[in-house]
């Protein structure tokens, strides 16, 4: 979602969110490891989930600081090339050359290794029919819920939203009409490296943490993004779903080592029949 | 390392590395050369690799001797090297295509999205078909052109013969194909699609050539680098070598100028490859990251020169036929020329 906004909003197709992910990813990790541990944080348990406050710590110090690396990037970075005239193909190759070396740094502060967020095994409790479930995974769906309303009360219920959304459509109109487009550029910065790290620590609860788990989430994230249209956080979500859905229902008729190609397939069909997704509008 | 560096003390030892490095760099110049073709006409190509990795492989498989033992992949025909690198760049071809028919009608950035994950595909797919290409055993005993005729140290000189006679081939095709009518649509898409639209050009066909052209020179040169190393796996064909670093290489030399994307392959290549080789002289706590740390002067590199050099080291040429005049007081193109200008004006004053 974070995605597809910084893409409809900017018109920056931004292969670093991958990365910032991973950013977000190993914030919280540092906020849990043993380094959070000596801060004071960590520990806890909630019920039958596998984490406590100290994750809920590393939550909100993972958004806080991607939503800084976020906006340090646009005001060094894109606010620069904006100016200097640049076009979508300066962006992508600029916010690539961003996406190799947040992820380096990653490797450089946290070593090449995977870790999880809290050692040892979760059990999955049976839910009904004998579908197993993590707790985790309810609190996952929750959050990802949670986030999807907010965002859609951000953009079509207060003022900034709607600013948003003119700008998309017409930045020059936007700016006519008395928006600051730069601080909207700046708010969907901040708000796309928000999600990013959200969805980043969310990952890492599902998965492993490493370094490049956020770059190998990229062609399924452009596939739900494309499949929903870009720009349609809504249609964001459902691509999302579609998209993992669609992954792990393959591994049923196909070589699970093929399961990458899935979202790759899903583009080229998308583009082939219905290129502006299935809830984008004509542009 | 440890033995590069010893190897690097010996004179001969630095005439070897010199010798594998510009062989090395030659390649990639090539993969560089093919990525400035598909630039020229503005298309965004993130899976550079997986051009390559096509090329090498196609010509590996057809080139190797049947399968024996615990090896299963397909063909394995034995066919002279040369027919391997005709394969190689078809089925470059063949990749453009089946990627540039549902991309290339389309908005511009759709083409760069479907490409940047096709590398990983390509390496799934080598890793977990079975009987397809050795999956992660990858395919070894890879035969070199001229290998038989050539034997022991002196081979590594027939290898960069090869590898800088096929690149400046490459050269003078490309040069030719850019300087053409051909290739002065292709910039005027580039520049301005509507207009070159309006003046009656089939956009989509000359954006289809230009992907095609450079996806089978990217083919080729994964053909000879396959039968220079000798032995290829889907590890080979990282994005980080594959595709981001020739992007470096376009960037930093200049795109849209050839010359400049060959100083680019050299003046990268040097940093990348040279790197490991002041790796024991280092301080142990750098020493130890060296790769992460080149890896983050990649990234820097490529904002870095965006923000500030965007031209490169070497700019493109705005004059494109020396039928055009130019005015008087044409900015001056290249870095060596802007210095010069600059020394020349504070002489002056």
């Amino acid at each position: 979602m974070g995605l597809t906004l910084v893409y409809g909003v900017l018109g920056i197709g931004d292969f670093a969110h991958g990365d910032k992910m991973g950013w977000g990813m190993f914030l919280a990790f540092f906020v849990v490891s043993s380094e959070g541990a000596n801060l004071g944080f960590a520990g806890g348990q909630f019920g039958s989930l596998s984490f406590g406050w100290g994750l809920v710590v590393g939550i909100l110090v993972a958004m806080a600081g991607v939503a800084v690396i976020s906006i340090a990037l646009e005001r060094l970075v894109f606010r620069r090339l904006r100016a200097a005239g640049g076009t979508f193909f300066v962006f992508a190759i600029a916010s690539l050359g961003v996406s190799i070396g947040l992820r380096a740094l990653i490797q450089l502060i946290w070593g090449p290794s995977n870790f999880r967020y809290t050692p040892g095994i979760h059990p999955a409790i049976e839910i009904f029919g004998g579908i197993k479930v993590k707790p985790d995974q309810f609190f996952i769906v929750g959050i990802t819920l949670l986030a999807a309303v907010l965002l859609y009360w951000l953009l079509y219920r207060t003022r900034f939203g709607k600013a948003m959304r003119a700008t998309a459509d017409n930045p020059g109109l936007a700016e006519a009409s008395g928006i600051d487009t730069n601080r909207i550029r700046y708010g969907t910065w901040l708000v796309g490296g928000l999600l990013a790290a959200l969805a980043g620590v969310m990952l890492g609860l599902q998965a492993e943490v490493r370094f490049d788990a956020g770059f190998r989430l990229l062609l399924p994230l452009f596939a739900a993004v494309i499949l929903g249209g870009i720009g349609n956080p809504w249609g964001a979500l459902l691509g999302g779903l579609l998209v993992g859905v669609a992954q792990e229902v393959s591994t049923q008729w196909i070589n699970t080592g093929l399961k990458p190609g899935i979202p790759f397939v899903i583009v080229i069909v998308v583009l082939l029949l219905r290129p502006r997704g299935l809830f984008g509008q004509v542009r | 390392m440890d033995q590069l560096i010893v190897t690097l003390v010996t004179f001969d030892g630095a005439v070897n590395w010199t010798v594998g490095f510009l062989t090395t760099v030659a390649i990639f110049a090539i993969l560089a050369l093919a990525l400035n073709v598909q630039w020229s006409v503005g298309i965004l190509n993130f899976g550079v690799a997986a051009f390559f990795m096509v090329g090498a492989y196609v010509s590996a498989v057809l080139t190797l001797p049947p399968p024996e033992g615990l090896e299963a992949y397909v063909a394995g025909w034995g066919v002279p090297i040369p027919v391997g690198w005709i394969f190689a760049a078809v089925a470059g071809a063949v990749l453009a295509i089946l990627l540039g028919i549902p991309t290339l009608r389309l908005r511009d950035d759709f083409l760069a999205i479907a490409t940047i994950g096709v590398a990983a595909i390509l390496r799934s797919i080598a890793n977990s078909v079975e009987g397809l290409v050795n999956r992660s055993r990858g395919l070894n005993g890879i035969d070199g052109l001229l290998q038989d005729e050539v034997s022991g140290g002196g081979y590594r000189w027939v290898e960069l013969a090869i590898a800088l006679a096929v690149l400046i081939v490459v050269y003078w095709l490309v040069s030719r194909a850019t300087a053409s009518p051909w290739g002065r649509t292709l910039r005027a898409i580039r520049d301005n699609e509507d207009t070159a639209k309006a003046s009656g050009k089939n956009t989509v066909r000359f954006r289809m050539g230009a992907f095609i052209l450079g996806a089978m020179l990217m083919g080729l040169a994964g053909a000879i680098y396959a039968h220079r190393n000798g032995t290829i796996s889907p590890l080979t064909f990282t994005d980080l070598l594959g595709t981001f670093f020739i992007w470096t290489m376009l960037i930093v030399g200049g795109s849209g100028n050839h010359r400049g994307v060959v100083l680019g392959s050299l003046v990268v290549g040097f940093f990348w490859f040279g790197t490991p080789l002041i790796q024991e002289s280092l301080p142990d706590w750098l020493g130890s990251r060296v790769f992460q740390v080149r890896q983050l002067l990649i990234g820097v590199l490529i904002v870095v020169f965006l923000l500030w050099r965007p031209q490169g080291l070497l700019a493109e040429r705005d004059r494109v036929s020396r039928f055009v005049s130019t005015g008087p007081g044409e900015p001056s193109e290249s870095l060596a020329g802007s210095l010069w200008q600059r020394i020349r004006t504070a002489v002056s004053r």
